[in-house]
């Protein structure tokens, strides 16, 4: 693709019509003429704006005091600058290499099945959207919420296959009850349970609607017969509010299925579940322990990964972009497969060499021109990401996830308004697209002569 | 989205997400279906001179041309009143949305040599940035005299630069309620609470209920300054307000310290806010009030922000305003008054003529502020405008308490910053006071910050 749009404009405005002029008796200024077009296009689109950056790189923030290299001495000590250089290359590095690999392994098992064409499709399709849509989809797949984001709806549905869910999430002890919180998010008595009297184990904060549906009103439990320790466990609240703290009230609803365990010296002795009507009984070994309800009965729900958040914003935002661009990086690398000499890899099959020995030796070789365009095109893309940065991120973690090209913009409208400093990022921004740039058109002239 | 950013803060529309644009859609249809009791307003006014008094002249055959950022809903119930002023005066008047940049927009056009009529600016800043460069034309005597006659003078200085009056803030917003589930309450046996440490203790016996109290939308940083603002203009007074709004003291001030140990009080308690601190930080604006009013328990029981917030309950929830969805004026914090922190747009006149200034006096009149305020979603800080013009009983509430305020209400302290430091996104306030909310013990910590990037944007 980039090949066939160099030659074209090579064509129009380079080297060759200058030297068929003389010979078909073209006079220079119809040459000029027919240039002229391309030329003010160019100079007024590219060079001018090039030229008009780094001299406003040079002044300050009003565009009225010369400020020399100032500016650039500030895109180089601001935190949020180096954070976003490091991410920069963070994206360099990591973005176009897998988006690549994916790519070429796209490319080559597609090859080799009837519905490639129709897999290709699919996975070029995303190239169809704009960045921006694309942006808003991952914000939403990356949503901590599972109910909205698919991300974290796949994570917390293998963590709950795995782990059993608890009767109450995030009940919590009445405060100031004998009840109170201990280690591990398990809730202890601080009082010795002592037989024949009934122990109250008050929780709040339980939604009504999420009791069971046929939950009895609490029942102050029967003194046990036989020396053992019996209790309720209850919620206490009262809808509309009132009632006594602490004391089962008429109205309040019994929790059943509360774990409670007689803990002495830190060892469990006896463990038994509230019934329907809240109350649980001990046997008499649970004499003297302290209560204890363990966090089991009360773990809050797991709520997947936080996706957005400072560790993992930037990764998060690269899949995004792979996405995106491993469809453009499949159809390049597939083209130049359809180029590869099958005959080639015929003699390597003959010869012995295994498929994994065939895709090392032979394809990926015979491939790399194409692997380094796709290669090259990429870094460039990535060097100016902007749109799924400022969309994906959310504002609690753009500084994390800042990138150059989004520095910029920030610095020079977002509010900082600072086009000096925003104009020295942008010149930074040039500085490192050129050395790959050169490296690009050198090996655009290296082929055209072969 | 439009409808409640603008009278936020306009750099929230960045923040635009997929739901938000849903949402936005969902309230393009809300907004037309109020729209229908639009028709009665203008056709009820006798054209020219009114009950009031007031005197418009003949403008037959003049153009004029009004630049807001109001699109949707909003923009339609603004076409109402312009639909009377043509009535009244002949002229035609055209409306142009801005986007939300509305500075920018506007110094383009000026630039350009194509300024509109008369604009509508944001924030107070832009008035002061536009005047200082001569853009401004001030206002005449007819509006003048509506001005006075009709608004307090808090609010007529605001739209005043260097002794000079140059706008009419037609629009306010009041930034000072809390948004409320009655059955939550209901459930929890407990009533709308006038003191901080009543509505700590009400969010506390909400908690018990099994209901999260209270919401709080994080992930938009705007949120969390005016509910800083709110605690430290109750606790602080207006005097100390002015002087951290203009940065004469700093913000490593004891008084800054004590709101947000205040503000530390709610924050850092994980049980009283919806979704905990981490939780609060992925709340978006509009999920924090739709949160409020959905479900069985509802997601919160309260929610903080301003008026603007019923537009998000009506669009994007099944709450009814005035009977689900209730609201109470931010509790007053220690010994101070409840705060009233306020927005508003402020009209003012680009290019001079008698049309646009016919335009800001009708604009500063109480007959304009009837039609304005008839379809609803919509506070005039104009005090001789009749509570009953109001059409429903919460905004009526809304509207008294910042006519009642007088003049100490406060204007958002965030819209009297420099951008950089208050309506970015990810930086200045806005994050730092997002990383408060994820660590409320660190106040020393978020004032030092907060202090640095405020030096860095006030630059001094």
């Amino acid at each position: 693709m980039a090949s066939t749009v160099t030659t074209g404009g090579a064509a129009a405005a380079g080297p060759p019509p200058v030297k068929r002029k003389s010979l078909m008796g073209t006079r220079p200024w119809v040459a000029l003429v027919f240039l002229l077009p391309a030329l003010v296009l160019l100079g007024s689109l590219v060079l001018y704006p090039i030229g008009y950056t780094i001299q406003r790189s040079l002044f300050d923030a009003d565009n009225s005091a010369f400020v020399g290299l100032k500016n650039f001495g500030e895109v180089f000590t601001d935190h949020s600058n180096l954070t976003a250089v490091k991410n920069n290359a963070i994206w360099v590095v990591i973005a176009p290499v897998v988006a690549t690999a994916l790519g070429l392994i796209f490319a080559v098992l597609t090859e080799r099945v009837s519905w490639g064409t129709a897999f290709k499709l699919v996975v070029f399709m995303p190239m169809a959207i704009s960045m921006l849509a694309a942006g808003i989809i991952f914000r939403l797949v990356y949503e901590n919420d599972p109910d909205r984001g698919v991300a974290n709806a796949v994570v917390v549905g293998i963590h709950d296959t795995f782990a059993e869910a608890s009767a109450y999430p995030g009940a919590r002890p009445r405060p100031n009850a004998d009840l109170a919180p201990s280690a591990g998010g398990s809730f202890t008595t601080k009082a010795q349970a002592q037989p024949g009297t009934a122990a109250a184990l008050p929780l709040i904060g339980v939604p009504q609607n999420k009791l069971p549906g046929d939950t009895q009103d609490a029942k102050a439990a029967a003194p046990a017969a036989d020396g053992g320790v019996s209790g309720t466990v209850w919620l206490d609240f009262k809808p509309g509010g009132g009632g006594t703290t602490g004391a089962i009230d008429p109205g309040e609803k019994a929790l059943p299925g509360v774990k409670v365990e007689a803990v002495k010296d830190g060892k469990v002795v006896a463990s038994a579940k509230s019934g329907d009507d809240g109350t649980f009984a001990l046997p008499a070994s649970a004499a003297g322990a302290r209560l204890r309800l363990p966090s089991s009965n009360f773990a809050t729900q797991y709520n997947g990964v936080d996706w957005l958040g400072p560790s993992l914003v930037t990764p998060s935002i690269i899949v995004s972009y792979i996405w995106m661009w491993a469809g453009f990086a499949m159809v390049l690398i597939a083209a130049g497969l359809a180029g590869v000499p099958r005959e080639l890899l015929e003699q390597a099959r003959v010869d012995g060499a295994n498929e994994w020995q065939v895709f090392r030796k032979i394809t990926v070789p015979l491939l790399a021109p194409v692997l380094v365009v796709v290669l090259i095109t990429l870094m460039i893309n990535v060097l100016k990401i902007f749109d799924l940065v400022y969309i994906i991120a959310p504002g609690a973690s753009q500084s994390d996830a800042n990138v150059l090209a989004l520095q910029l913009y920030l610095k020079s409208f977002g509010g900082g308004n600072d086009q000096g400093v925003g104009s020295a990022i942008g010149v930074l921004l040039l500085l490192l697209v050129l050395p790959v740039m050169i490296f690009n058109i050198r090996r655009l002239r290296r082929e055209a002569r072969r | 989205m439009r409808t409640f950013s603008t009278r936020a803060h306009n750099h929230q529309a960045r923040t635009a997400l997929a739901v938000v644009a849903a949402a936005a859609l969902a309230l393009t249809a809300a907004g037309c279906g109020s729209d229908d009791k639009k028709d009665a307003g203008p056709s009820s006014g006798a054209p020219s001179a009114s009950s009031s008094g007031l005197q418009l002249p003949d403008l037959k055959g003049q153009k004029l041309e009004v630049a807001a950022v109001w699109t949707g809903a909003e923009q339609k119930n603004f076409r109402g009143v312009l639909d009377e002023f043509e009535k009244r005066t002949g002229a035609k008047v055209t409306f142009v949305p801005t986007g939300d940049s509305t500075s920018t927009f506007l110094g383009t056009k000026i630039q350009g040599g194509a300024p509109p009529d008369v604009a509508f600016l944001p924030q107070v800043g832009v008035l002061h940035q536009f005047a200082d460069k001569g853009w401004l034309k001030p206002i005449g005597p007819e509006a003048q005299a509506q001005l006075t006659k009709n608004f307090s003078k808090g609010w007529q200085d605001l739209g005043a630069y260097q002794g000079k009056q140059y706008g009419v803030y037609a629009k306010a917003a009041n930034k000072s309620l809390v948004w409320y589930n009655t059955a939550a309450f209901q459930q929890a046996g407990v009533t709308e609470p006038k003191t901080w440490d009543d509505f700590l203790k009400a969010a506390e016996t909400v908690f018990e209920s099994g209901t999260p109290p209270v919401s709080v939308g994080g992930a938009d940083g705007w949120t969390l300054t005016d509910w800083f603002e709110n605690v430290y203009l109750s606790q602080a007074g207006p005097e100390k307000y002015d002087q951290l709004a203009q940065h004469k003291i700093k913000w490593t001030d004891p008084s800054v310290k004590d709101a947000l140990t205040t503000l530390a009080g709610l924050f850092g308690k994980k049980d009283l806010i919806a979704g905990g601190q981490s939780g609060a930080l992925q709340t978006d604006f509009p999920k924090s009030i739709s949160q409020t009013f959905t479900g069985t328990p509802p997601g919160a029981a309260m929610v903080y922000e301003g008026d603007f917030s019923a537009a998000v309950i009506s669009s994007s929830t099944k709450a009814k305003v005035g009977t689900d969805a209730k609201v109470f004026p931010f509790p007053a914090v220690g010994s101070g008054k409840p705060p009233v922190v306020s927005g508003g747009d402020v009209a003012v006149v680009l290019k001079d003529g008698k049309g646009a200034q016919a335009l800001l006096t009708f604009l500063a009149s109480t007959d304009a502020a009837q039609v304005w305020a008839k379809p609803g979603g919509y506070v005039s800080p104009n005090k001789s405008l009749d509570l009953a013009a109001y059409p429903d009983e919460v905004s009526r509430a809304i509207a008294k308490a910042l006519i009642s305020a007088g003049d100490d209400f406060r204007f958002d302290m965030s819209d009297q910053a420099p951008a950089a430091f208050g309506g970015t996104k990810g930086e200045g306030e806005w994050k730092d006071l997002q990383d408060f909310l994820v660590k409320p013990t660190d106040v020393a910590g978020a004032q030092a910050k907060l202090e640095a990037d405020a030096a860095k944007a006030y630059k001094n």
